[in-house]
């Protein structure tokens, strides 16, 4: 099983990497539904079959890997965009500085006071990695709907924190964290469709110029 | 070790034509054509080979010393790794730099022979080949860093060698994303298309092709020749990495080699069937993410 799971983490971080160098908007969603899919198939090798890691993986299968991204494919054939125009920061400067926080949360995990069975995985790299990814998406991207993609990115970070302690969590916990992030999701798709409205454009800088 | 290096060169001489072939019959089939046949690069080169030397009078020697180093040194490097199990007849510590700085001296001869015709246009396409093989050379170091890293040797034949199937168990993943890396520097050292298209003659576009437009007869021939040998010496190293086993049969290990070869040709046509060629500015972010995951791979080795 540790194979598989190293397996499915690396595919993480790759799509990570992906995300980051990527300038189509259809390519980055569907990465980023991948990644929700591939997370959600870790409950059942880390735990095994129960009733418990089932429902987790089902709902996370359900709301990550198919609804969200159905959503958000939506928002961009509304609002007609098809890829990200010139990034606050270059494409290859994010995928280097994603490439030096990797690094770094390998170096950092290994500093980390983790429980003996968690030494050595790939669990808690990837899920600070991911979580540096979801950062640098939200900071570096000007479109607000790459900003929602680095907030799911982000959550899928700690999804991965998630699943390490979802024995000790019981299942209302993560239910109500898939909710809120259904809900934050929602209403973000609210907010793109108004911003898209008043502005012709999903620019995100165009809301600091408002001073009337 | 006579032997060794007589079997080496051989299998290189007469298989490295083919593997142009079956990627070209392998287009054909995508495309729904009947294609030319398997053997046609061995047809070219004896027609190009047939004809006379034409030479401009502005170049000098050094518009002859591309072509000649073209095909001399990928039959040099070959000496330097293992074809399958059969082992590196050639082997030292540190010879892995210089596999790679052999490289660098035949490119740096094709830039220069090109420039030698003080064309502009081939001036444009040196200048573009240099650009994308100095982003190519640090993937290529870092993947060997791991691969020493997981055999603890620093000779190509040692890192290729017996250890191969073992490190797989220990190193799995790292070794995953190497073999990824490789096929895209195999992909972009030999100008296939993502990277550059090697049929295109449209000038705007082309990147290796450009810099041998001057070349023809005995010249042009040893620059295909030699184009080929690299693709089967970079293939090599791909084709060991991903099948790893030792048989004991000299025989069996080299029918899987060739096999295995064959393979890769008919993946590196289906890619170039697939795929569209990149545009020009995006071929640097996608060599620096390989190099980016070529270093992840070493982190993950060396943590």
């Amino acid at each position: 099983m540790l194979e598989v799971n190293n397996i499915l983490l690396l595919l993480v971080i790759l799509i990570n990497f992906f995300t980051l160098g990527s300038a189509r908007l259809g390519a980055c969603i569907r990465a980023v539904a991948l990644q929700g899919a591939i997370l959600s198939l870790l409950p059942l090798t880390v735990h095994g079959l129960n009733a418990h890691s089932l429902v987790l993986s089902g709902g996370a299968f359900v709301l990550k890997g198919v609804f969200i991204p159905w959503l958000l494919f939506r928002a961009i054939r509304e609002v007609r965009i098809r890829r990200e125009v010139e990034p606050r920061i270059g494409f290859v400067p994010t995928m280097i500085l994603g490439a030096l926080t990797t690094a770094g949360s390998f170096i950092f995990a290994g500093y980390l006071p983790l429980a003996t069975e968690h030494q050595g995985t790939l669990f808690i790299p990837t899920a600070l990695a991911t979580l540096f990814t979801g950062f640098l998406l939200l900071i570096t991207r000007r479109k607000a709907i790459t900003q929602v993609l680095g907030y799911l990115m982000l959550e899928n970070g700690i999804f991965v924190f998630a699943v390490l302690l979802s024995t000790a969590m019981p299942l209302m916990v993560e239910a109500g964290v898939l909710l809120d992030l259904m809900v934050a999701i929602f209403v973000m798709g609210i907010v793109l469709n108004q911003i898209n409205r008043e502005f012709a454009t999903l620019n995100t800088e165009r809301l600091s110029a408002l001073k009337e | 070790m006579i032997t060794g290096i007589l079997s080496h060169i051989v299998l290189l001489l007469l298989f490295s034509p083919l593997l142009l072939g079956v990627i070209g019959k392998t287009k054909a089939l995508f495309a729904g054509r009947c294609g030319a046949p398997l053997l046609q690069p061995y047809f070219d080169l004896r027609k190009l080979f047939g004809k006379g030397f034409v030479f401009s009078e502005t170049t000098t020697w050094v518009f002859l010393a591309g072509p000649i180093l073209a095909a001399a040194v990928p039959l040099l490097a070959a000496l330097l790794i293992p074809f399958g199990a059969l082992a590196a007849p050639v082997s030292f510590s540190g010879d892995l730099i210089l596999f790679v700085y052999l490289f660098g001296l035949a490119r740096f001869f094709t830039a220069a022979s090109a420039l030698d015709t003080g064309s502009s246009f081939e001036g444009m396409g040196a200048a573009r080949e240099v650009t994308f093989a100095c982003l190519v050379e640090p993937t290529v170091l870092f993947v060997f860093i791991v691969l020493a890293r997981l055999s603890g040797s620093l000779s190509l034949g040692g890192m290729f060698g017996s250890t191969l199937a073992a490190s797989w168990l220990s190193g799995g993943p790292a070794l995953g994303l190497v073999l990824v890396c490789l096929f895209v520097v195999l992909l972009a050292e030999n100008s296939r298309i993502p990277f550059d298209d090697p049929n295109t003659h449209l000038e705007l576009t082309m990147i290796h092709e450009v810099m041998v437009l001057d070349h023809s007869g005995p010249a042009f021939g040893m620059i295909l020749y030699g184009s080929a040998m690299k693709l089967f010496v970079l293939g090599a190293l791909l084709v060991r990495l991903a099948l790893p086993w030792q048989t004991g049969s000299a025989l069996l290990d080299g029918l899987l080699f060739i096999a295995g070869m064959l393979l890769l040709a008919v993946m590196i046509g289906a890619v170039e069937s697939t795929m569209a060629r990149l545009r020009l500015v995006r071929i640097p972010q996608l060599l620096i993410g390989t190099t980016l995951i070529a270093l992840f791979a070493m982190v993950l080795v060396l943590r």
